[in-house]
């Protein structure tokens, strides 16, 4: 008896449903991490967490960071999503971006024309490797990714030829040098004045440039006409080749935009941290990773994913420093276990 | 009466041999006496170097060709061997080093290595085709950035030195004609189990599942216990060549086990052919053949460019390695020995 009430009852009585529940743990989680930003931490938290700077300074690093991965990653999604072409070489391509940003910022002593080149030469790339490579793999997929693999192979070693095993850094504009002081107290001396945390103000600029870029991506995807046939090619690139649409225009449209995003982060990247060989394969672990956990052809998945990986990352780093990569392989594991096909992906 | 069972006993060893085929013997014989006539930097760097890898390949081959899982984490499993021989043997880093007897070393690092392998299979079987050569890149470039980080375990960017060769039965098993026949005699003893696995029960089921997981579902096998029990039995091929490579090398660091390793032995399985266990150990051969001699043709340096492109003319040119290209060229040169001379 008792048994069978049970469902009614948590229905009428003041029951939720799970999504309001869900709302609810969300709304908590919310205000524990606004107290944990926001307030003069006791002495105590202080103990348990080293300080609140290294606390909320690796919180700040882990969003930054998210959105570089972010926009990495979702090329990366994009490009698999749409072709299932796995591109190993997308970590090349973030390389090959971030040393052309540094020539030609370096030549021309214009950073932004150093972003542009970066975007610019790497979509001609990105489409000359669709159109004159992987189009004649078609629904090949291993060989396609053997391909890829093949290239990033030979990529990294010219390049190595080229700019040879130097460690470079992007210098970037005046105006984006300096820091931001934010509205965040760290400690409070013993006169009774607050310490703000300051933060470089470029850090912000890119996460700004990168939320930019996911709400244009989103926008593009689904507003434009473009982006509805990449969506429909997503779910069913058959059906959308039988309809009348030169599917593979919008693959080179894809590939344009993916291999751009990655040349792009790489200028960027290159210059809140520094380009070297090795770099490539970083951020192709990243992307890898952060498709895997976020789901494939996802940009928002690839958003969450690139939040997760980038938070995890950054506070591996302060807490236990030569175990923090563990912290990202447990993400991807757990992911894996629970939803093989991802946060956000579609299962198949 | 003797004399019957003479015959049939010949006739038994007739079938035998029928059934090894000549090319197995004419090879065999060939890798038997290849020590007469080869010097001692031909022995190890080439002969014993080539059958490592050969078996790294392997043990890919194994799950790619029979499985259709292509991993990238080969030479992971082979690096957790070869770092549980240093940390359970005896190494001058000072690090660990329990000095266990290799009769006790070697069974728990074959353990180590299957079930690490059988881990990752376990983890990549939860998804389907291409996902398995993402999740396997990721799991062997997350371990190599671990392996490097971690002092306590893996003792960081320097790992460990100073592993010996074990000396039993009067032998000391670092000279190089003694390395060249162990790593001989475990080359052939993975190549004729997985030859003769790949014909058992398991190795069709295996097959199959390749083929057609949903309907040897249906039929009511447990597809992933089978997936997961190839990656098991790679495991422990792949943690064999993990020994033989570190009693090779004597160190093992994080480099060992780097992306660029990972790739190198997909490379080398993807070259020689993947649909047929000899293909690994024929990529083996042209992989390291090049890596010796093409140095003195491109320069060290851009010896990675010419892999590359010898890498991508193969994938675009054959569908299967050499292994591919001979089984085209095959029926050309047959025909051209029946025509009549001109």
């Amino acid at each position: 008896m008792s048994l069978l009430d049970q469902p009614s009852q948590s229905l009428s009585s003041g029951g939720m449903t799970r999504r309001q529940a869900w709302s609810l743990v969300g709304l908590l989680a919310a205000a524990v991490i606004a107290w944990l930003v926001f307030a003069v931490w006791p002495d105590w938290l202080n103990a348990i967490l080293i300080s609140k700077k290294a606390f909320v300074s690796a919180i700040l690093n882990g969003i930054t960071l998210a959105g570089l991965y972010f926009l990495v990653a979702s090329g990366f999604t994009l490009i698999f999503g749409l072709m299932r072409n796995v591109n190993l070489a997308h970590g090349s391509l973030y390389l090959l971006g971030a040393y052309i940003g540094y020539e030609v910022t370096t030549r021309t002593g214009y950073w932004l024309l150093g972003v542009a080149a970066g975007f610019a030469v790497l979509a001609i790339v990105g489409v000359v490797m669709q159109v004159f490579v992987f189009r004649r793999l078609e629904g090949d997929d291993l060989r396609q990714t053997l391909v890829s693999i093949g290239i990033s192979i030979v990529a990294a070693d010219l390049m190595l030829a080229v700019w040879a095993g130097g460690t470079y850094q992007i210098t970037t504009p005046e105006w984006l040098d300096g820091a931001l002081t934010l509205p965040i107290i760290t400690a409070v001396r013993s006169n009774g004045a607050s310490v703000f945390l300051t933060y470089p103000l470029y850090r912000v600029v890119v996460l700004a440039a990168a939320i930019v870029i996911g709400v244009g991506l989103w926008l593009m995807l689904h507003k434009t006409r473009v982006g509805m046939m990449i969506r429909a090619g997503v779910d069913d690139r058959a059906m959308l080749q039988a309809s009348g649409v030169n599917v593979h225009a919008v693959f080179a449209i894809v590939f344009a935009v993916g291999a751009g995003l990655a040349g792009f982060a790489g200028v960027v990247g290159g210059s809140a941290l520094s380009v070297a060989p090795g770099e490539d394969v970083r951020y192709l672990l990243a992307s890898l990773v952060v498709v895997i956990v976020g789901g494939m052809g996802s940009i928002t998945g690839a958003a969450i994913g690139a939040l997760l990986i980038g938070l995890a990352e950054q506070i591996g780093l302060v807490y236990f420093p030569t175990y923090g990569i563990v912290l990202t392989f447990v993400i991807m594991v757990v992911t894996l276990a629970v939803r093989p096909q991802g946060i956000m992906g579609k299962a198949r | 009466m003797s004399l019957a069972i003479a015959t049939s006993s010949a006739t038994a060893q007739q079938n035998w041999l029928e059934k090894l085929g000549a090319g197995h013997i004419i090879l065999g014989a060939a890798l038997v006496l290849y020590p007469l006539v080869a010097s001692d930097f031909f022995l190890t760097q080439i002969g014993g170097y080539s059958l490592i890898f050969g078996m790294l390949g392997l043990s890919l081959m194994l799950l790619a060709g029979y499985g259709g899982m292509v991993s990238l984490a080969q030479i992971t499993v082979a690096g957790i061997a070869a770092y549980a021989i240093a940390i359970l043997g005896n190494n001058n880093s000072n690090i660990l080093g329990f000095g266990w007897p290799w009769w006790l070393a070697v069974p728990f690092a074959l353990l180590a290595a299957a079930l690490a392998s059988a881990l990752i299979g376990w983890i990549s079987v939860r998804t389907e085709g291409i996902y398995t050569i993402m999740i396997t890149l990721a799991i062997a470039t997350a371990t190599y950035y671990f392996a490097q980080q971690n002092y306590a375990i893996f003792n960081g960017h320097s790992g460990y030195a100073g592993i010996r060769a074990p000396v039993f039965w009067g032998v000391n098993w670092r000279d190089p004609r003694p390395f060249y026949y162990l790593c001989l005699g475990l080359a052939v003893l993975s190549y004729a189990a997985v030859l003769y696995g790949s014909r058992s029960t398991f190795g069709m089921t295996l097959q199959a599942i390749r083929d057609n997981p949903r309907r040897m579902r249906a039929l009511g096998y447990h597809v992933t216990a089978h997936k997961v029990f190839a990656w098991l039995l790679a495991g422990v091929i792949a943690g064999l060549a993990g020994v033989l490579l570190v009693w090779f090398n004597g160190r093992v660091s994080p480099g060992t086990i780097g992306v660029d390793a990972a790739i190198d032995v997909l490379i080398i399985a993807v070259i020689g052919g993947l649909r047929h266990p000899i293909g690994p150990f024929l990529g083996a051969v042209v992989v390291i053949l090049m890596q010796t001699f093409a140095i003195d043709i491109v320069g060290a340096e851009r010896f990675n460019t010419l892999i590359g492109m010898v890498f991508l003319v193969i994938v675009f040119v054959s569908q299967d390695g050499i292994l591919g290209l001979w089984g085209r060229i095959k029926p050309h040169l047959a025909q051209e020995s029946l025509r009549p001379g001109p």
